[in-house]
């Protein structure tokens, strides 16, 4: 037995991913989209572990642990990428970056 | 609906909101961990043992630090200066429509779900379950974190390893 009906992580989980959209969409400082970025590949976790729960099956686990992976490796290079545009400009804005605009 | 699940649920959403809201990057970086914290606490809820533990270790521990570090390094001011120019009118208020629309449709999805959880083992999400399950079945994925993490490290000293160019 779970502390709350399955379809409830569910409903908390959207609730993160679309906050986390949100984030992405509204805010123009790289850093602060990373880190809605983050909400957003946790709000997934959330919903995988929960349907690993309904289920009763472990590969929903597995599959988060990759996610988890995949999202510290996009933070490491994200976080690198950031570095090098501030050290060649003054501001960071993604309005600005539109070196690779063809 | 137990009261944990409703706390933990509204400390996560408060979580994420803060993330968005804040307008000093540690603000968010901190409204982050929260978020991170009270998702493992949903985690632990779900009977995931072990992956409540990783969530803790790597998000709240690793990925937060090196988020604080960069903060660290790139600014000491409250606020990453922004470009004056904007590009799109009514960026915030388009974004947010689209946003409390996806999360309208997302939510009715969610609500429709009628399944019940399954009855599982005793040591359903353990580390043993979990590290049998990763080193026989889903072996495949364990070699591919390892070359998902070998990339990240090479790509991030090829990015800003090198003296100015």
């Amino acid at each position: 037995m779970t502390a709350a009906p399955i379809a409830a992580y569910i409903l908390v989980s959207a609730v993160l991913f679309a906050i986390g959209g949100i984030g992405v969409l509204v805010r123009r400082s790289p850093l602060a989209m990373l880190m809605s970025v983050e909400v957003m590949w946790n709000a997934a976790n959330l919903a995988f572990v929960a349907f690993a729960r309904q289920h009763g099956s472990l590969d929903g686990h597995i599959f988060a642990f990759l996610v988890i992976t995949v999202a510290a490796a996009e933070v490491a290079i994200g976080l690198a990428i950031i570095v090098l545009i501030f050290r060649k400009r003054a501001t960071v804005d993604v309005d600005d970056i539109r070196a690779l605009r063809g | 609906m137990s009261l944990l699940f409703i706390v933990a649920a509204f400390i996560a959403v408060a979580g994420a909101a803060g993330v968005v809201l804040a307008k000093s990057p540690v603000h968010s970086v901190l409204a982050l961990v929260v978020n991170f914290i009270a998702l493992a606490v949903l985690f632990l809820s779900l009977q995931a043992e072990f992956m409540a533990v990783i969530q803790l270790i790597i998000y709240a521990g690793a990925v937060m630090v090196l988020f604080l570090f960069v903060i660290a390094l790139l600014t000491a001011r409250k606020e990453l200066p922004t470009s004056p120019q904007k590009w799109l009118k009514n960026q915030e208020v388009l974004g947010a429509a689209l946003g409390l629309g996806l999360m309208a449709v997302l939510g009715t999805v969610a609500l429709a779900g009628r399944g019940a959880a399954a009855e599982v083992p005793a040591d359903f999400g353990s580390v043993v379950a979990f590290g049998r399950s990763l080193l026989t079945t889903n072996v495949f994925v364990f070699e591919l974190t390892a070359f998902v993490l070998l990339v990240a490290v090479i790509g991030v000293v090829i990015l800003v390893g090198r003296r100015e160019a």
